[in-house]
């Protein structure tokens, strides 16, 4: 019995190719681990019914040497990528009966290249959130806690994340819009890939601000997320944000980049930051250093401003973006006589406290009177952001810095307090602003024995650097270990 | 920036939310830190600075005139929660 | 209105909605046909099902450029999408994708000809590019709305007008020669019964060299006669409040045509904040100067240009040229049969176009694009009866003929023998008869009863079944009764 719990998608496919293992049984051990640990709350549902009829079929490709790229992988999805006869709820008690008739660019690519739907996991509300506590199907558990207590693992996508962990799922989607899926990967110890904007398709996945969300992978290692990448990615002409370029493939290209410029900004640098994260970050820097790398200090003199920028413009954009969940085409209808109040009442049931929070502010900040002062300003400061960036990039080919201001946090001890847990995104909302791809990578434990992720951003569809760079903590750091 | 209980009230009328009394102060509570919290970005200076919409500088793409969807009624019903005749329905609207 | 309303003018700007002529929708593919079954011809995206993108319609943009430069505006090569943000059942995105501050066409103008002969420049303030809602239909069930999607997402232009409007009459000229323009470039059909092209009034009031007074809009003003009533009835209502001491409400009001006046809404009108801000789905529209020129270069003569050629080079009355530029392909149509054979007289061919045609068109509800008599056809009976070959009068027999049952008219002659008799002695002989029955007649017509010689004419027609040539008949008959 080959031992697949510590198995990643390379190793997967080379022993599915070499016929050392099969499909169905990678499918049969992940469904089980999955329901052996419940407790964790990873996963909203499980594809029981299917997942093992498509790994026979799957088996039998790979017997008769059809096999696609990603043959009788199984992969869980974060529930926001709309899923065709598949139950689809953005952990919402909007979407709770939801059963979507098509399926997302990006999950169709997927399937298409044979992997196989394990199931759909937990994640914040409508992808509002960095703690994983604000689903409608309860809060998820970190699976690296300790002391019997019970942590977050960072959200939005704080499933797919604890999935991976857990090694109940081989690899995961999620999608990334402040940092929900560098975050959660920091905090659970495992890979996490935010694309440049406009590398996937959004079409087919529930939208929360639209200038922001992508999707990515997260997954065990570096060379996973290259290789999930590969697939996930592609120009969508029925997404007119979607970027017409020549594909390349990631996964064979992204370990030829050598020599890499690092930057360090000093507006990441505060003398709030714990001294274990900047101890690690030191050793980050003697890993590129001792790799040939070079690194150069520079600036990024907005940064300060940032998570205030996110904030206006993706509440401003989720305000109108959930304005079609009235009850009258699909979600959960509150029944009235009055249509008013049936909008009023379906939406006040369906939404929870913190995605009524941020259509508020939404709604303020692009209301008559304060739409210059916020909406407008936060556009013009995100333009700032950019070019801030662009400069930085004219001296160094990728950014290294802290993926989180800390370790993960107990559940209940910041969601009462919505500023504290805003600054969860601090250092990855810059990146998302300017479009720009980022990866988190585990890079050691802290104090309290909770991993610790840091983060690579790079140029504009150079997604090729920053897996490199990530490949270079990656090895050095062995994190494997240090679990 | 204070946000009120008539902001939050008229703000979440225009959001059709339904904010319970006991609710407004919370919210008006909340609110108001996170708007104060926003007011940072005064200290920005952005004159002449052109806002920017969407990070890509893609253009948008254009589809050809072809008829190549819809007839798809069933789909389109499928979630609804109340139809009839193949309409939605929905309680009288007075306008 | 009155010369003598004590020296108040109504100020006058209209705002027209006109549904463009295209096979798909604006941001959709589902088609945008007239009267299908309900909610067939609904894409998910224009049902805003979860996860769902526009994409923008080629050929909606070329129309509503199409249609700026028919109203010498300028076409601006950069425009941008907003979103205005409301909730209404049968807007299913809770938002409508429009343009608030960049439209696709800014400033330009249109002549109008007034009935003391004058004509007058109206100014048009912007034309933009937007959605249309779905239908709401409030009459099926005495406690329930009904909702048809179809009609969400066509494509509408939106045309304001300059307050440069003076009175009922010129507020119809400037829709009716809107209209024209419309139907005949073919963006619009023009059709106000169908709603394919709306008409919103904003009127106030004031006294020559005032300042413009507060105006109300009115909507729901569904024909030309209902622009008159309207703005009468308002004309006056609101100079009677001034006269009376109070003040003009701003305010929306409804134009009840049974009554011919107009009512504020009955809901109270929430001050309508739209949250206006640049749609994050969708990139600027940019217009290349090569597109505006090649529109340029194959736009028709515009309606006004053709009615002054049809004129002066034809011949043709001020009101023959109004009916034949009604629509284009009435042009085409005088314009082929003029062009095949120049010897054709154009008052001969405009009157069989415009009476025996049109009149049979409309009676079977077709087109003249979908005439079953082509150009050639109408062009050819004309030519018979010029040379004698028929007379006018039979000539009308076999014109149905060719209608109904497609031949052409030499056939229909030939079959039916109709060839006109134009042997002077045949007649002669024929009339001889016809005297020599009718001796009493003969004599009292001799002696003053000149009614009879219709009496005559009718029986020489009856005797040579209609085909003996009149001019011939009556030169005839004329000398015989003068013996």
């Amino acid at each position: 019995m080959n031992d697949l719990k510590d198995i990643n998608i390379e190793k997967s496919l080379e022993l599915l190719k070499t016929k050392k293992i099969s499909s169905k049984e990678l499918v049969e051990f992940y469904l089980t681990e999955a329901e052996s640990k419940k407790n964790l709350n990873a996963y909203i549902s499980l594809n029981l019914d299917n997942a093992i009829n498509l790994a026979k079929e799957s088996d039998k490709r790979i017997s008769s040497n059809k096999m696609r790229a990603l043959e009788g992988i199984p992969i869980a999805v974060k529930d926001l990528f709309c899923t065709q006869n598949f139950l689809t709820t953005a952990a919402s008690g909007m979407l709770q009966n939801f059963i979507p008739t098509y399926e997302s660019t990006v999950t169709q690519k997927l399937w298409d290249a044979g992997a196989i739907l394990i199931g759909k996991t937990n994640l914040d509300e409508f992808a509002m959130g960095s703690s994983n506590e604000t689903s409608f199907f309860g809060s998820v558990i970190n699976p690296l806690s300790i002391n019997n207590k019970k942590y977050v693992p960072g959200g939005s996508s704080g499933g797919s994340a604890a999935a991976v962990a857990a090694n109940i799922a081989l690899a995961a989607t999620g999608t990334d819009t402040g940092g929900s899926i560098r975050q959660p990967a920091s905090y659970c110890g495992i890979v996490g890939l935010k694309p440049t904007y406009g590398r996937c398709s959004r079409w087919g996945i529930i939208a929360f601000a639209s200038s922001l969300d992508q999707a990515g992978p997260m997954t065990k290692t570096v060379k996973d997320a290259a290789i999930l990448l590969d697939i996930m990615a592609g120009y969508d002409n029925k997404d007119s944000t979607s970027a017409n370029l020549d594909d390349i493939n990631f996964s064979k290209s992204f370990d030829k980049i050598k020599k890499l410029k690092v930057g360090i900004p000093k507006q990441y640098k505060s003398d709030k930051l714990s001294p274990e994260i900047v101890k690690l970050w030191e050793d980050g820097i003697d890993y590129f250093k001792k790799k040939n790398c070079t690194v150069i200090d520079i600036d990024l003199p907005h940064t300060d401003y940032a998570l205030a920028t996110y904030y206006i413009i993706s509440s401003a954009e989720a305000s109108s973006n959930l304005a079609r969940y009235d009850g009258v085409r699909y979600g959960k209808r509150q029944s009235s006589n009055d249509i008013t109040t049936l909008y009023e009442q379906t939406r006040s049931q369906g939404f929870g406290n913190e995605v009524k929070r941020r259509i508020m502010i939404g709604t303020y900040v692009l209301s008559a009177g304060y739409y210059d002062a916020y909406y407008l300003k936060a556009q013009k400061v995100r333009s700032k952001i950019i070019d801030d960036f662009n400069q930085a990039f004219e001296k160094v080919d990728v950014i290294f810095t802290p993926t989180a201001p800390s370790d993960a946090f107990e559940q209940g001890t910041k969601i009462d307090d919505p500023i504290q847990m805003y600054l969860n995104d601090v250092f990855t909302v810059p990146a998302s602003l300017a479009g720009l791809p980022a990866i988190s990578v585990p890079i050691g434990l802290s104090q309290n024995g909770l991993p610790l992720g840091f983060q690579i951003i790079g140029k504009r569809f150079d997604e090729n650097s920053v897996l490199a760079a990530g490949k270079i903590i990656e090895d050095c750091a062995n994190f494997g270990e240090k679990k | 920036m204070e946000i009120d209980k008539t902001l939050v009230k008229k703000i979440a009328s225009l959001s059709k939310i339904n904010v319970k009394e006991e609710e407004v102060k919370k919210f008006s509570n909340e609110l108001s830190k996170i708007i104060t919290w926003i007011d940072k970005l005064n200290e920005v200076k952005t004159d002449n600075v052109t806002p920017v919409t969407n990070p890509s500088d893609i253009k948008i793409p254009i589809r050809d005139d072809k008829v190549n969807d819809g007839k798809i009624k069933e789909k389109i019903l499928k979630n609804a929660p109340e139809t009839k005749g193949g309409y939605f329905i929905v309680p009288k609207v007075v306008e | 209105m009155d010369k003598n309303d004590n020296n108040w003018e109504p100020v006058i700007g209209l705002e027209i909605h006109a549904q463009i002529i295209s096979n798909s929708k604006l941001f959709s593919g589902a088609s945008t046909n007239f009267g299908s079954e309900p909610n067939t011809q609904v894409s998910l995206v224009d049902a805003a099902m979860p996860g769902m993108l526009p994409v923008i319609n080629k050929v909606c943009v070329e129309q509503a450029i199409k249609t700026g430069l028919s109203l010498n505006a300028q076409i601006n090569k950069r425009s941008v999408f907003d979103r205005k943000n409301y909730f209404y059942p049968d807007l299913p995105q809770g938002y409508q994708i429009s343009q608030y501050t960049q439209p696709i066409v800014g400033k330009g103008s249109i002549e109008i000809d007034l009935k003391n002969g004058n004509s007058k420049k109206i100014g048009i303030t912007r034309l933009h590019l937007e959605q249309d809602a779905g239908k709401s239909i409030h009459d099926l069930d005495p406690n329930k709305t009904y909702i048809d999607l179809n009609r969400s997402g066509v494509a509408l232009m939106e045309i304001v007008s300059e307050p440069d409007i003076r009175s009922a009459e010129e507020a119809q000229e400037y829709v009716k020669k809107l209209r024209s323009i419309l139907r005949y470039i073919q963006t619009c059909d023009g059709n106000m019964e169908e709603g394919s092209l709306r008409c919103d009034v904003n009127i106030s009031v004031k006294k020559k060299n005032e300042d413009f007074g507060t105006r109300c809009e009115i909507k729901n003003v569904n024909s030309i006669k209902s622009i008159g009533q309207a703005i009468e009835h308002e004309f006056h209502r609101q100079v009677e409040i001034i006269e009376s001491g109070d003040k003009v409400q701003q305010e929306t009001r409804l134009f009840d045509e049974k009554k011919g006046e107009t009512r504020p809404m009955r809901t109270k009108e929430e001050a309508h904040d739209y949250r206006y801000f640049p749609d994050p789905d969708l990139p600027p529209l940019e217009i290349s100067t090569n597109l505006i020129g090649e529109i340029k270069k194959n736009l028709p003569e515009l309606p006004d240009v053709k009615k002054k050629k049809l004129i002066d080079g034809y011949g043709l009355s001020s009101y023959e040229s109004s009916i034949l530029i009604s629509d284009k392909n009435n042009v085409d149509f005088f314009e082929a049969v003029i062009n095949e054979n120049n010897q054709r007289k154009p008052k001969v061919v405009v009157n069989w176009i415009i009476g025996d045609l049109f009149s049979l068109l409309k009676k079977n509800n077709l087109d003249i694009k979908k005439s079953p008599v082509k150009p050639s056809d109408l062009g050819e009976l004309i030519d018979l009866i010029e040379n004698s070959t028929i007379s006018g009068k039979l000539a009308k027999t076999v014109f149905d003929e060719m209608f109904y049952n497609r031949k052409k008219p030499k056939k229909i002659i030939k079959q039916k023998g109709l060839i006109q008799i134009t042997d002077s002695g045949e007649i002669e002989n024929v009339i001889t008869k016809v005297l020599s029955q009718n001796v009493d007649k003969v004599n009292e017509y001799k002696s003053g009863k000149e009614k009879l010689y219709g009496y005559f004419i009718g029986q020489i027609m009856q005797e040579t079944k209609g085909k003996a040539n009149p001019k011939l008949v009556n030169e005839i008959l004329k000398k015989k009764l003068a013996k």
